[in-house]
């Protein structure tokens, strides 16, 4: 599980989170939705120690890792995946070598297996065929479920998405909310999303929080997310320009 | 008053910028020489980035060490010949190469060729978030990025200094012999005379000091890129900059210790 407690981040002098207090249930899908610019990506780095807080705690599994050295930290990471919001895949190597890296890196795997496994998880994410191709030969879409299959190359507990739906059309979208959903359901995972596509959020979350100034001031299920009556809620929800929510 | 305040804020705030900057250098070094130790090591990259930096270097040092031994011939023959002394262009030129020339010029050439690209390929990995992705996975970005490119800059530049000293010296021969008109026997002699193996050695030395310069400082300034694809082009052009001034500047005090 992991575990959030009063969590404070600045840049310089820009405070971006603000008293973070967040538990993200094992084995669901929560999703943390906020305004463009508003620390959603900052708290998720929080979540895998690629960023450290200024004050607080960020337990998993009961383990502050904002404590611990490089070592520990990586054994920590073991558990996660990561989704990064445009896949993050090596230019230099190919789809088959992208996916193949965390078994070489941590596993003694034979070649022959780790291809098996490649090849599964690439099926796992509804492509085949693509092994040999480098990640500038793939469609955005492609290159998302390609991150996936490499996210879930480990088989962790838990993978974190980066905003997975920004930039991609409407079908493409909902085909990428679907394997999220699969995914999750197969590999009995605990699923952090990032997200501000209002449908996803609710396509995908079990769980919603809402993230503004710094702070976590709404969280529930879809349900209760959606019949909330918190004004700053509402107005995001509903992409209305009137509200507590300034834009300029 | 107040405009002598600023400009005195300004000049302290660039002095304090500098030390810190040098201070991340460090610690990036001082990093760099943990993982190197800690095995496994990753000798795949490593003789990936030994091909880059040394393989793919060689035709530019080949031109640069050739012409660079071919012009020094052709000044040293006109100073030289007005005390009749051009047989002594041959040791002018091997000593000018192996002292100096052929590591400072391999170094310069390697920096614009290869010690941007460092800054420019690991810029635009941290940039899209590549850098990020290797932390997650629980594998140390600087084990596989950093250290295989400071091992092929520290190996590879005294080699290509190899060859550029080499080149140097058979420019000067063709230029000095052939075309020149000076007796064979005693360019060659006095080369032999002249130059020893400290001469040689030392080069060498310099050349893999400034190896280790130029890929440390390209690693350091392409990982520590802010800013898209105008950060990843600002972080090449200061990479090339810093690190060719902190060539030439460490190359007087190199030589001031070991001559």
């Amino acid at each position: 599980m992991i575990k959030l407690v009063d969590v404070h981040k600045s840049f310089k002098r820009q405070k971006v989170l603000n008293g973070i207090n967040l538990e993200i249930e094992d084995g669901k899908t929560t999703v943390i939705i906020g305004g463009s610019g508003g620390g959603k990506s900052v708290l998720l780095k929080h979540m895998i120690g690629l960023l450290r807080p200024d004050s607080g705690q960020v337990l998993v599994d009961g383990v502050d890792i904002a404590s611990l050295n490089d070592r520990d930290l990586n054994e920590i990471r073991k558990k996660f995946g990561m989704l990064f919001q445009e896949a993050a895949l090596f230019d230099s190597m190919n789809v088959m070598e992208n996916i193949a890296f965390p078994l070489r890196e941590h596993t003694r795997k034979k070649n022959d297996e780790i291809r098996q496994i490649v090849e599964q998880r690439l099926k796992a994410v509804g492509l085949s065929g693509v092994e040999e191709k480098m990640p500038s030969e793939l469609s955005g879409g492609m290159r998302k479920r390609v991150g996936l299959a490499r996210a879930i190359a480990l088989h962790p507990r838990i993978v974190l998405f980066d905003e997975p739906t920004t930039g991609l059309d409407p079908v493409m979208t909902e085909a990428i909310n679907e394997l999220i959903m699969e995914t999750q359901r197969n590999f009995d995972l605990t699923c952090v999303v990032i997200s501000h596509d209002v449908q996803s959020i609710f396509k995908v979350g079990h769980r919603i929080a809402m993230l503004y100034e710094g702070k976590i001031i709404e969280y529930g299920t879809s349900e209760a997310i959606h019949n909330s009556s918190n004004p700053v809620l509402r107005q995001f929800l509903s992409g209305s320009l009137e509200g507590p929510i300034s834009v300029m | 008053m107040n405009r002598i305040s600023a400009v005195i804020d300004r000049f302290g705030r660039a002095v304090l910028d500098n030390i810190e900057e040098m201070g991340k250098i460090l610690i990036l070094f001082l990093s760099v020489l943990m993982w190197m130790v800690r095995p496994p090591l990753k000798l795949r990259l490593i003789f990936k980035q030994m091909e880059f930096v040394g393989v793919k270097s060689i035709f530019v040092v080949v031109l640069t060490g050739t012409f660079t031994g071919m012009v020094m011939a052709l000044q040293g023959y006109y100073g030289f010949r007005m005390f009749n002394a051009e047989s002594l262009v041959g040791s002018t030129v091997a000593l000018g190469m192996t002292r100096e020339l052929g590591p400072v010029l391999t170094a310069l050439m390697v920096t614009a060729r290869a010690g941007s690209a460092m800054a420019a390929e690991l810029g635009t990995m941290r940039v899209t978030e590549q850098i990020d992705a290797l932390s997650v996975m629980a594998a140390n970005p600087v084990k596989h990025l950093i250290v295989p490119r400071i091992i092929a800059g520290v190996v590879m530049l005294p080699a290509l200094t190899i060859v550029s000293d080499f080149m140097g010296i058979l420019g000067g021969y063709f230029v000095g012999v052939p075309i020149l008109h000076i007796n064979e026997g005693a360019f060659i002699k006095n080369i032999t005379k002249m130059v020893d193996l400290g001469d040689i050695y030392n080069g060498l030395i310099k050349a893999a000091f400034f190896g280790l310069i130029l890929s440390l400082v390209g690693c350091y300034k392409g990982f520590n890129t802010t800013g898209g694809a105008e950060g990843v082009g600002k972080a090449t052009t200061e990479a090339v900059v810093l690190a060719s001034v902190s060539i030439l500047i460490s190359d007087y005090f190199l030589t001031a210790i070991m001559f």
